[in-house]
C-alpha cells in the first residue's frame, strides 16, 4: 500500500454526514452558451481576425463615404495638372493659391489626363468591391438554392442536378468570360443606346458579361458545399428525433437545417468575396472590366505599365489597395470559420 | 477501374464537344465579322473573303462544316494571320507556354509541399507563423501585381534580371516566379492543414507505440496520406496555369499561346479563337480525368465505380 | 531485485491547455508483477488512458509528467530519453488501442506494418520479416497468412484488425501488453474471441497485461487484480474477488450496483450513479467522489482521504474506513 501521511488532527464531527447543500457548492458547472454568442466571443478573441474586420471597415469608408466629400471627381481632368508626382502643385493650382484660394493637393498627383489619382483609386476600390459583394450575392442565391433542393430531394433529382454541376465544373471559366464579353460588346452597346438603359454605358459591357458568367458558372462551388451540408444534416440524429416527435418538413428545414447551414453559408460566402474581386481584377487587367472612364483597381494597374519606371506610385497604390482587401476578406474568412466551427471547441 | 475510366472520357468529350459548340455560337453571335474593322477593304474584297473563309454559308452550315474538321484534328485557317493555319500556331505557341508553365507547377509543388510539412511540424513555433503570413499573402495578391513588382524591383531597380522575351535562362526566372507564386502559397497551406489532420490520426500514435522516431514516422506514415488533398488540387492547378499565363505572357511580352489568345480575341479571329478556347478546354479537362484516375491508384481506400 | 515488472509510486500528471492546467493524474500508484493481468477500471476522463501512456513515454502535447517515480523491468521511464524509449517501445512494452480501424495506416498494407516492428528491433532482413509476420498471423489466428500480408486495413473486418494489432504488439515479445479499451469498438462474439485469444498468448509467452476498460464484465474474466480509478486517482485496488465480492469504495459499490443482473426481477429499476464527473481544471479539495457520494460526510469535502489497507492486497482510499479504525479504536480504548 502507497504511504500516506496523516497529518491533521480529526475529529468527531468531520464524520457526521454532509448535507446535500455543501455538496452542490463543489460541483461547478461550466456555463453553457449558445451557438451564436459562443462564435461571436471566440471570433473577437481573434486578433487578426479583428484587425481584418477594421482594415475591411476603413476600406468601405475609403470607398463609399470618402469620395462623397472628396473635391475631386474620377473623371474629372484638370487642364494644366497632368502627371503631377504625389502632393506636387502644377502652375495654375500654384498661382491659384498665391492668389489665396485653397487648393486640396493630389495625395497620389495625377494621372496623364490630369485626373486626381487618389479618388481614382478609391473609387477602383469601390467598383471592385461591389463587384465582389454583387458576384457573391449572385452566387449565394443560385448555389444554396440550387444546393439545397438537390440535397434535400436526393434520388434522380440529386443526380442530375449534380451531373450537370460537374459538367460546369470541368468548363474553363477565364475562356467563357472573355468569349461573352467579346461576344456581348455589340449587343450591349446597341442595347445602352436605348432609353432607361444608359447606365449600362457607366457600367460597361464587361462588368456586365462578368456577373453573367458568374451567375452561369461560379455558384456550383456553392452548390456542392449546401448540398453536401444538407445530405449531412439530413441524416443527423436530431432531424430523426424531430421527425419521431411530429416535427413537419417544413419545420424541419427551417429550424434544423438552415440554422445549422448559416454557419458554413457565411464562411463560405465571406470567402467567395475576395475570390471575385480576384477574378474582376484579372479581367480588368486584361482589358475585359470596366468601362472608362470609370476605374478598376486592375484596369487602374494595368494603365501603370507603361509609365512603371517614371511613376511606380501609380502602380503600387492600387495594388497595394487590392491585395489588402483580398487579404483582409480571406483573414476574415479564416477566422469565421474558426470560431462557428464547432469541431475545435476548447 | 476500366469502366470508371471510359465513363470519365465519355463525359470529358460530352464537355469538350459542349464548350465547342457554345465557343461556335457565341462567337457568330457578334455582329460584324472579322474584316469590318479593317481598313482599305472594298465591300467586294470583303464579300470575296467571307466566301473564301466559308463565312458566307448558313450558320448551321457552318457549325457542321467545323464539327466535321474538329473531329478530324483540323482547327481551320487563321483569319487574320493569313497563310496560316490555327494548328500551326498553336503548334509553335504552346511549347513555349507550356514550358513556363510546366516548370512554375514543378516549382509550386517543390516549395508549397515541405513548407506546409515543417509549418505543420513546427506548428506554434515562430517558424510556423512565418509561413503561414506568407503563404496568407500569397494567395491574396493577384498574379499581375506580384508580376509588376517583380519587374519593377528585380529589372527596373536593380537591372538584374531582363523584362522581356525569352532570349535566355534568366527570362525565365521571373515569370516562373510569377507563375508560381500562388499555387505554391496554396499548396503550402493545404499541405500544411492535411499534415496536421494526419499528425492527430491514431495510425501516427500507433507508429510511435512501435518505436519509430518522429523523423520516420512523418516522413513514411504522414506524408503519403497528407499529400493526397495536393494531389486532387492538380487539376485546378493546372487551369489556373493557363489562365495565369495571360498576365504573364502579357507582362514580360512573353511569345506564348496565352497572349495569342488576348490577341486572337481582341483582333476578333475566330477560327484562331476558337481553336485555342477548344484546344485548351481540352487540355484542362483531360488533366483533370488523369489526376482523377491518378487519385484513385494513390489512395487504395478509394472503390472505383 | 525488483519484485514488480511495473512499479508506478505517486505519480502527478497535468495538460497545460490555454483554459487552464487540467490535472489528470493526481497521485497515481500502480503494480504490477510478471505474468499478472491488471485491470484498470473508471469512467472516461478517470486517468486510466494516461496513465498507461506515460508509462510509454506517449504523453500527449500538452501533458507533462510533474512527479512521481515510474518504473518498468528495471527502467526508470520518467528519467529515459527519447531514444532510449524508442529501444523500448513495441519491444519490451507495447500496446494496442481501441480502436484498430484509425490505428492503422490506411495507406499501407498490413504486411508492410508489421515487418515494419520486426525490422525497427531485430536484425532480420526484409524476407525474415515477412517470415516472421506469417508466423504472427498464424499466432493470432488468422488463415491465410500470405494472402492477407498483402491486403490493406479497409479489406479486412474489425476483429481481424484487431488481431493484427496484436500481432503488432507481440512482434517482438514484449514483456508487457497494454491493452486499451481493445474490444470496445468490436461486437460481442468478436469480443469474446479477442480476449480469449489475449488470454492464451500471455499463457504462451509469458507476458503481463495491463487491460483498461470501463467494462467490468471484461475484467471480471480476464484480471487478477484490479485497480479502480476516479479523477486522477486510484480510489480502490485489489484482487478480482475482493473487487467484486467485497468492494469497499463508494465509487465501486456503485459500479458493481449499476450492472443490471439477470437474476433481478423484470421491471425493476436500473441504479445509476448519480451526479456527473470532476471537473478536472478546478478539482475539489476533498475526495473527488465526495459530491456524488451517498455517504459522503464533512471531512470528505475538506480533505483528500489517505489510504486503508482492508487486506494485504486490498487498499481503498475512503474517509469511511477511517471513520471505523477511529471507531475501533475508541472501543479499544473504552
Amino acid at each position: 500500500m502507497p504511504k500516506n501521511k496523516l497529518s491533521l488532527q480529526l475529529n468527531v464531527e468531520d464524520f457526521l454526514p454532509a448535507s446535500d447543500a455543501e455538496k452542490e457548492s463543489l460541483t461547478v458547472m461550466r456555463k453553457s452558451v449558445g451557438f451564436w454568442k459562443d462564435g461571436i466571443r471566440r471570433l473577437k478573441k481573434n486578433k487578426i481576425s479583428m484587425i481584418s474586420l477594421a482594415v475591411i471597415i476603413v476600406v468601405f469608408i475609403l470607398s463609399f463615404l470618402v469620395p462623397q466629400f472628396y473635391p475631386y471627381r474620377y473623371e474629372q481632368q484638370i487642364r494644366g495638372s497632368e502627371n503631377l508626382a504625389p502632393m506636387q502643385y502644377s502652375q495654375k493650382e500654384l498661382t491659384a493659391m498665391e492668389a489665396g484660394e485653397d487648393v486640396f493637393p493630389h495625395i497620389l498627383g495625377t494621372d496623364n489626363l490630369g485626373r486626381d489619382y487618389a479618388i481614382r483609386v478609391m473609387m477602383g476600390s469601390r467598383v471592385s468591391l461591389m463587384v465582389g459583394l454583387i458576384a457573391s450575392c449572385i452566387i449565394l442565391l443560385i448555389g444554396s438554392l440550387y444546393g439545397s433542393i438537390a440535397g434535400f430531394f436526393g434520388g434522380w433529382v440529386d443526380m442530375i442536378m449534380m451531373r450537370i454541376v460537374d459538367m460546369i465544373y470541368t468548363v474553363p471559366d477565364i475562356l467563357i468570360i472573355v468569349l461573352l464579353s467579346v461576344a456581348f460588346d455589340q449587343p450591349l452597346k446597341a442595347l445602352s443606346q436605348r432609353p432607361g438603359f444608359q447606365w449600362i454605358q457607366v457600367i460597361g459591357v464587361n462588368l456586365i458579361s462578368i456577373f453573367v458568367v458568374f451567375a452561369l458558372l461560379y455558384w456550383v462551388g456553392m452548390a456542392r458545399i449546401v448540398r453536401s451540408q444538407i445530405l449531412i444534416l439530413k441524416e443527423q440524429e436530431y432531424v430523426t428525433a424531430a421527425r419521431a416527435l411530429g416535427a413537419s418538413s417544413g419545420h424541419i428545414i427551417k429550424k434544423h437545417l438552415l440554422t445549422n447551414c448559416i454557419g458554413t453559408l457565411i464562411v463560405t460566402t465571406t470567402l467567395q468575396i475576395p475570390s471575385s474581386i480576384f477574378t474582376e481584377s484579372f479581367l480588368s487587367f486584361l482589358g475585359l472590366g470596366v468601362a472608362a472612364p470609370m476605374p478598376s483597381l486592375g484596369s487602374l494597374a494595368s494603365a501603370a505599365l507603361n509609365g512603371l519606371q517614371s511613376y511606380p506610385h501609380r502602380l503600387f497604390a492600387p495594388a497595394l489597395m487590392i491585395s489588402i482587401i483580398i487579404l483582409s476578406f480571406n483573414l476574415l474568412g479564416d477566422g469565421l470559420r474558426d470560431a462557428f466551427d464547432p469541431k475545435l471547441k476548447d | 477501374m476500366a469502366k470508371y475510366i471510359i465513363k470519365r472520357i465519355a463525359m470529358a468529350i460530352v464537355t469538350i464537344f459542349a464548350v465547342a459548340t457554345v465557343t461556335f455560337f457565341v462567337m457568330n453571335m457578334v455582329p460584324g465579322g472579322p474584316f469590318m474593322s479593317e481598313k482599305a477593304i472594298s465591300p467586294q474584297a470583303q464579300a470575296a473573303l467571307n466566301e473564301k473563309y466559308g463565312l458566307d454559308k448558313p450558320l448551321s452550315e457552318q457549325y457542321i462544316t467545323y464539327m466535321k474538321d474538329l473531329l478530324h484534328g483540323n482547327l481551320g485557317l487563321s483569319v487574320k494571320q493569313r497563310g496560316r493555319t490555327v494548328n500551326m500556331i498553336i503548334e509553335t505557341k504552346f511549347p513555349v507556354s507550356a514550358k513556363i508553365g510546366g516548370i512554375a507547377i514543378l516549382t509550386a509543388v517543390l516549395v508549397g509541399v515541405p513548407l506546409g510539412s515543417i509549418a505543420a511540424f513546427k506548428r506554434g513555433t515562430a517558424v510556423d507563423n512565418i509561413i503561414i503570413i506568407f503563404s496568407t499573402c500569397g494567395i491574396a495578391v493577384p498574379s499581375f501585381v506580384v508580376c509588376t513588382i517583380l519587374m519593377y524591383v528585380l529589372s527596373l531597380k536593380l537591372g538584374l534580371l531582363p523584362t522581356f522575351g525569352l532570349a535566355s535562362w534568366k527570362n525565365y526566372i521571373m515569370p516562373v516566379m510569377a507563375l508560381s507564386f500562388y499555387p505554391s502559397s496554396y499548396i503550402a497551406r493545404l499541405m500544411r492543414s492535411s499534415m496536421l489532420d494526419v499528425m492527430g490520426q491514431d495510425y501516427m500514435r500507433t507508429a510511435r507505440a512501435k518505436g519509430l522516431s518522429q523523423m520516420v514516422s512523418i516522413f513514411k506514415h504522414a506524408l503519403r496520406n497528407a499529400v493526397l488533398p495536393v494531389v486532387t488540387y492538380l487539376g485546378p492547378l493546372l487551369a489556373y496555369t493557363v489562365t495565369g499565363s495571360f498576365i504573364v505572357e502579357k507582362i514580360f511580352t512573353i511569345p506564348g499561346l496565352g497572349s495569342e489568345f488576348i490577341g486572337s480575341i481582341t483582333g476578333r479571329d475566330y477560327p484562331l479563337i476558337m481553336g485555342t478556347t477548344i484546344f485548351l478546354a481540352t487540355l484542362m479537362v483531360i488533366m483533370n480525368v488523369l489526376v482523377d484516375v491518378a487519385y484513385k491508384f494513390i489512395d487504395p481506400r478509394i472503390n472505383l465505380k | 531485485m525488483n519484485e514488480y515488472l511495473v512499479n508506478i509510486e505517486n505519480e502527478r500528471l497535468s495538460f497545460f491547455t490555454p483554459a487552464g492546467e487540467v490535472k489528470a493524474l493526481n497521485d497515481v500508484s500502480l503494480h504490477l508483477r510478471e505474468g499478472e493481468v491488471l485491470g484498470i477500471v473508471g469512467e472516461s476522463g478517470s486517468g486510466k488512458s494516461v496513465t498507461a501512456y506515460s508509462l510509454m513515454g506517449l504523453t500527449a502535447y500538452p501533458g507533462r509528467l510533474i512527479g512521481g517515480s515510474l518504473q518498468f523491468n528495471g527502467h526508470q521511464i520518467e528519467k529515459m530519453t527519447e531514444k532510449e524509449m524508442r529501444k523500448i517501445r513495441g519491444n519490451e512494452i507495447s500496446i494496442i488501442f481501441q480502436d484498430p480501424m484509425t490505428s492503422l495506416n490506411p495507406v499501407y498494407t498490413v504486411g508492410n506494418q508489421i515487418t515494419e516492428v520486426v525490422m525497427l528491433h531485430t536484425n532480420k532482413n526484409k524476407q525474415q520479416a515477412n517470415e516472421r509476420a506469417k508466423e504472427l498471423l498464424t499466432l493470432v489466428g488468422i488463415n491465410e497468412p500470405d494472402k492477407r500480408l498483402k491486403q490493406y486495413p479497409h479489406e479486412l473486418s474489425g476483429g481481424m484488425r484487431q488481431r493484427i494489432m496484436i500481432a503488432i504488439a507481440l512482434a517482438c515479445e514484449p514483456k508487457l501488453l497494454i491493452a486499451d479499451e481493445p474490444t470496445t469498438a468490436l461486437d460481442v462474439t468478436i469480443q469474446a474471441q479477442i480476449l480469449e485469444l489475449m488470454m492464451e498468448l500471455k499463457d504462451k509467452l509469458g507476458m503481463a497485461i495491463i487491460m483498461i476498460t470501463h467494462d467490468l464484465g471484461v475484467v471480471a474474466n480476464m484480471c487478477d487484480r484490479i485497480a479502480v480509478m476516479y479523477a486522477g486517482k486510484v480510489v480502490e485496488y485489489g484482487n478480482t474477488d475482493d473487487i467484486f465480492y467485497n468492494p469497499s469504495h463508494e465509487y465501486t459499490k456503485g459500479l458493481i450496483r449499476s450492472i443490471p443482473k439477470l437474476t433481478e426481477k423484470e421491471h425493476s429499476k436500473l441504479v445509476p450513479i448519480e451526479g456527473s464527473p470532476v471537473d478536472m481544471l478546478n478539482p475539489p479539495a476533498g475526495c473527488p467522489f465526495a459530491p456524488r457520494c451517498r455517504a459522503c460526510m464533512k471531512i470528505c469535502l475538506r480533505e483528500m482521504p489517505p489510504y486503508t489497507d482492508i487486506s494485504d492486497i486490498h487498499y481503498s482510499a475512503c474517509w469511511l474506513l477511517q471513520k471505523q479504525e477511529y471507531e475501533q479504536a475508541q472501543k479499544g480504548d473504552a
